[in-house]
């Protein structure tokens, strides 16, 4: 089974301070840790266990500059075989749509069973790649996806749905699934482990190459645009709690004792 | 005749909460641009379900197909393409849900539609839309705008926009024909499966203690536990805990996992992601512990504590065991 996945380098903002830059229009991205998107890794080791049962290959893709290479390489050490980066100037200011337009367009280039890739992105959550790849392929889709079993020709898989509930889908492939995290652990990465893969070819297409005309990606090749962004408003509600640490905690028993009726 | 179609969210027989809020921010967008508000109702015996929408919309565009009965994109993205291609609507709107991210993305590519997706603030502007996002987890919002010409499509978050009640519309139920044909689908739903039944009932409890990716490890779950034991509460947790196994889906406040309503809810290590809040937004009180001062999380809890939960964490669990002692 021949499996291409679609990864995005994200930046860690989770626990980080966020700035905005000096467009307005993005944040301040100098001082934080990239790394695989979230939601591509458990997509990436999905994958990698399909191939170790059943055989074939696992090719990785994704747009960015040359630092994609860290994702695409970490990916690489994780157990697939090749990596293909799809950089142009071209492509800056792409949204969900132009986005996907890139890699269907590079995906036409590689045989391939199945595609996977994360529900979304860490960063502009868009949750839409996937399911307008699959579009403009003309495969089927199925997004959400938190199990997969392969079956002949096609594919058994869940779909996570609100509240608990999942609903058990069939699709022909060749297709497109989007992986939800949970669906597996992702296999842990060594530096070793990256340093085997530090000189493995990582090809590089571009507009031309895709047949993609400028117009047709980047912002202009895009639905949405971005005008600015701010921080939201935040502890607008929340009364900090001050002071030592058994200060803190005793003002935490007073709540617990006030509203939840601790005894 | 400027219309403006909301896509009806229902399954197994019920229509979803975030069909209420896509057609009360609907109506209000209708009006302030002089439009119809119509709901698009894809199902199969749900006159009931569009018997409750009328006194929302001005027409309920009903299309009823036994090939309906359970939601499957590519029923959806034929019945709506036949749908949008007639009726030429000023503006879709469908929920960021599980169901909508799953065919909005490919009808609106498929339709050419602009679409901006988990929208969680849409205000008419002339003959388009400015929109407000979140990005990056929800540190940041962003205000878009449409590049593209042409009829647009919003996803909107739920929850994102209240239901305000107002007159009822009396609309009419209008009947559509289903493009429908046995011809083979490449995608058939199955069935439903229910998530199985947790030990214990994180829903019944009055105090939840909650815990989530700032916990860093399995081995650091005992820290919270321990918490949890001393105030007499529950142990909960957010959707990364789950994801990497520490504990069971039984145990997860949000979305995908249970919606709780405790008197009291300790968010300890927890951002605040909009799918975690939707599952305890209904909480009595909510103190959240968290490192990092601009998390959401703060933003709906009425107390919040900025600082190690390692190092915070003991102290008041001693100080609740000392506590509760003397009284």
């Amino acid at each position: 089974m021949n499996i291409i996945v679609c990864i995005k380098r994200v930046p860690e903002t989770a626990e980080a301070d966020i700035l905005i830059d000096k467009s307005g229009k993005d944040i301040d991205k100098s001082g934080l840790v990239f790394d695989l998107n979230e939601w591509d890794s458990y997509a990436i080791e999905e994958a990698i266990r399909l191939k170790e049962k059943l055989g074939g290959s696992v090719t990785v893709l994704s747009m960015g500059g040359e630092e994609t290479n860290e994702s695409l390489r970490k990916c690489l050490a994780m157990g697939a075989d090749d990596a293909v980066r799809l950089t142009d100037p071209a492509f800056a200011g792409s949204d969900g749509y132009a986005t996907a337009r890139v890699l269907a367009e590079a995906v036409r280039k590689i045989p391939y069973d199945l595609i996977l890739t994360g529900t979304q992105a860490e960063d502009d959550g868009y949750a839409q790649v996937g399911v307008v790849m699959a579009e403009l392929l003309g495969t089927p889709h199925a997004a959400l996806i938190n199990r997969i079993e392969v079956q002949d020709k096609k594919i058994k898989a869940h779909r996570e749905l609100e509240a608990g509930l999942e609903e058990v889908v069939e699709v022909d492939l060749p297709a497109v699934l989007t992986v939800q995290t949970g669906i597996n652990e992702p296999r842990y990465v060594s530096i070793m482990g990256i340093r085997k893969v530090a000189k493995k070819e990582i090809k590089t297409l571009g507009a031309s190459d895709l047949n993609l005309k400028a117009e047709e990606v980047g912002l202009s090749g895009s639905d949405i645009r971005v005008e600015k962004v701010f921080l939201p408003p935040v502890g607008e509600g929340a009364q900090m709690l001050e002071g030592k640490p058994e200060e803190v905690a005793s003002k935490v028993f007073d709540i617990l004792k006030d509203k939840g009726g601790l005894a | 005749m400027k219309e403006i179609i909301v896509v009806a969210e229902h399954r197994r027989g019920e229509l979803r909460d975030v069909t209420w809020e896509m057609l009360s921010k609907g109506r209000e967008l209708a009006e302030s641009t002089g439009a119809d508000l119509a709901v698009a109702l894809l199902g199969k015996g749900v006159n009931s379900l569009a018997d409750a929408l009328k006194a929302k919309a001005k027409r309920v565009l009903l299309i009823e197909d036994d090939r309906l009965e359970a939601f499957n994109s590519e029923t959806y993205k034929k019945a709506l393409t036949q749908l949008i291609t007639e009726r030429k609507p000023f503006l879709t709107l469908v929920g960021h849900t599980a169901m909508g991210m799953d065919f909005a993305p490919q009808l609106a590519a498929h339709l050419k539609m602009p679409l901006a997706s988990d929208c969680i603030g849409i205000e008419a502007k002339g003959e388009t839309f400015s929109l407000t996002r979140t990005l990056y987890g929800g540190k940041v919002n962003a205000e878009v705008s449409f590049l593209k010409k042409g009829s647009p499509m919003i996803t909107v978050r739920p929850g994102a926009f209240t239901v305000i009640e107002k007159d009822p519309l009396q609309g009419e139920v209008v009947p559509i024909a289903s493009p429908l044909t046995d011809a083979g689908l490449a995608r058939r739903f199955i069935q439903y499966v229910e998530a199985a039944i947790a030990e214990v009932d994180i829903t019944q409890a009055d105090i939840l203690v909650s815990v989530g990716r700032g916990i860093k490890d399995a081995e650091n779950i005992p820290l919270v536990k321990d918490l949890a034991d001393a105030v007499g509460g529950v142990l909960s947790c957010s959707r990364p805990v789950v994801d990497k196994k520490w504990l069971p889906k039984g145990c997860q406040v949000g979305t995908s996992g249970k919606t709780v309503k405790p008197k009291v809810y300790i968010a300890i290590g927890i951002s605040g992601a909009f799918q975690h809040v939707a599952g305890m937004k209904g909480a009595g009180t909510v103190i959240a512990i968290n490192k990092d001062p601009k998390a959401p999380i703060f933003n709906v809890a009425q107390y919040g504590i900025v600082a190690d939960l390692f190092k915070i964490l003991p102290v008041i669990k001693n100080k609740i065991k000392e506590m509760s002692k003397k009284s």
